[in-house]
């Protein structure tokens, strides 16, 4: 199955949360973390709701707080997917 | 005093588009069109034209904000623009929010409700918890320009426009050097109507030019609409200092409460009234015009134009009702007036009442078309459903100057 990566990240957190202003999520921004792209826990409770209807992945609410960055929570999603659909 | 005005309005969006719209007698009351009211009885209302969102504010505010809270959101830039005002370069804590609210974020509160029917609550936004509440203008506002200060919010309808900008001024005589006050409402959506159809006060005529008729003999109920100001108050001798340009200060307020029906008590505007002047220290000699509440329910019309015959005398004050032209914008509707009362102190033109033929009975010097004077003084009054009366009066920046 098709990975889900940093990219998958950014439409997500685009389309739950819409983007801060003098933040370009088109750069290299999968370390950064997601309070300094400016997503308070709200945008990050509402992205979350967003991975689970998509995905089918259900995360809990603390997930995202946990990961921190775009790439963590791309590596956490990534492993539920393969965990929930074995090769 | 104030030293900025930004408005959307449903004739106008901006101060001056909604001033020039207002002057000359057009109004923004026609069929609705953001939702699909023809299965409803009340199919008109006073909606902001040419509004996008997505021009004045960023991304990152627009899946959380109902359309009332955009509006607020611009509202609020503009009036600190007018005001020549950047709050990042004041001291945080020293700045303030109190805006008013009649029902919060309807038409995001229904999409969100609609969700939970059909799909299931996994499908709510997370930001229903908070977009839909009454105080979200203010806490939005609050964190978009940083204004840490006092932060409120006043739910008493109509009336509530003129409560919140009271409390505005209470928290600047205690101390704040700046509150944005006022504020922007506004639920024409499915659910907003059919509450507001509840109260029994909405128009049900098709006709834009028929449909909100105060102090008419047709008087038969209102228009809703969406929209409204907002105000930056600021401490006189502090916006003196800095140079700051005044329309008019908040002179005097007053705010009753109506006795239960049937009690043989008289209603309490006439005593707001007399509250808001006693408080200015303003004769009703002064008071060159009064922005009228207009609620066009003829017992509710016939109050008023004794409150004001009872304390002006017959035809004794030019009254106007520049709303028969955006429809009753909840809390939003008198902060509006607030906003046409300084410019008409600014300009010496009131503004007129559209499409209204005066009932002899009531007695009143209704304006009917722009009418040049030079006004000091105006009061504007606003009733709440359920009870409440305010009026406010609001002094020119000459008579601010002279009274000290």
């Amino acid at each position: 199955m098709t990975e889900f990566s940093v990219h998958d990240i950014k439409r997500l957190l685009r389309e739950a949360a819409g983007e801060t202003d003098g933040i370009d999520l088109d750069g290299d921004i999968g370390d950064q973390t997601f309070d300094a792209l400016g997503y308070d826990s709200v945008a990050l409770l509402e992205t979350s709701g967003l991975i689970r209807r998509e995905y089918g992945v259900d995360l809990g609410d603390d997930a995202l707080f946990e990961a921190g960055t775009p790439v963590a929570l791309a590596e956490i999603v990534n492993k539920e997917l393969t965990a929930a659909n074995p090769a | 005093m104030v030293t900025g005005v930004g408005v959307t309005a449903p004739n106008g969006l901006g101060a001056a588009d909604y001033w020039t719209a207002t002057c000359g007698g057009v109004s923004g009351i026609a069929e609705t069109t953001r939702f699909d009211a023809a299965g409803y009885p009340t199919r008109l209302s006073g909606e902001v034209p040419g509004f996008a969102a997505a021009d004045y504010l960023p991304s990152r505010l627009l899946p959380q904000t109902d359309h009332m809270t955009r509006l607020a959101l611009v509202a609020a830039d503009w009036a600190l623009a007018d005001a020549q005002v950047r709050p990042a370069e004041q001291p945080e804590f020293s700045m303030g929010v109190i805006t008013a609210s009649s029902s919060g974020g309807f038409e995001f509160g229904q999409r969100e409700l609609q969700k939970l029917w059909s799909k299931g609550g996994q499908y709510v936004s997370a930001y229903q918890s908070f977009a839909w509440f009454y105080a979200v203008n203010t806490g939005q506002i609050s964190i978009r320009n940083g204004l840490r200060g006092p932060g409120g919010v006043v739910v008493s309808e109509q009336a509530g426009g003129l409560d919140a900008v009271a409390e505005a001024r209470r928290q600047i005589r205690k101390g704040s050097a700046l509150i944005i006050s006022g504020g922007i409402d506004g639920s024409i959506c499915p659910w907003g109507i059919v509450a507001q159809l509840a109260g029994g006060r909405l128009s049900t005529s098709t006709r834009p030019d028929r449909a909100y008729l105060p102090f008419d003999p047709a008087a038969a109920g209102h228009v809703p609409g969406e929209g409204g100001a907002l105000l930056v108050l600021e401490e006189l001798q502090a916006a003196r200092e800095r140079g700051a340009r005044s329309y008019g200060e908040i002179a005097g307020y007053g705010a009753t409460f109506d006795p239960r029906p049937g009690s043989g008590r008289p209603p309490g505007l006439e005593r707001a009234i007399r509250l808001a002047l006693a408080d200015a220290g303003a004769g009703p000699d002064e008071v060159g015009v009064v922005f009228a509440d207009a609620a066009a329910v003829p017992e509710l019309d016939r109050t008023e134009a004794a409150a004001i015959g009872a304390v002006f005398g017959p035809g004794g004050v030019p009254v106007t009702a520049p709303k028969t032209m955006t429809g009753r914008l909840y809390s939003g509707g008198a902060p509006l007036d607030l906003a046409a009362a300084l410019l008409t102190i600014r300009d010496g033109l009131i503004p007129p009442t559209a499409n209204v033929e005066p009932a002899p009975e009531y007695d009143l010097d209704l304006v009917l078309a722009p009418r040049p004077k030079q006004v000091d003084t105006a009061l504007v009054l606003a009733r709440g459903s359920g009870g409440f009366n305010s009026a406010m009066v609001i002094r020119s920046p000459d008579q601010e100057r002279r009274k000290g």
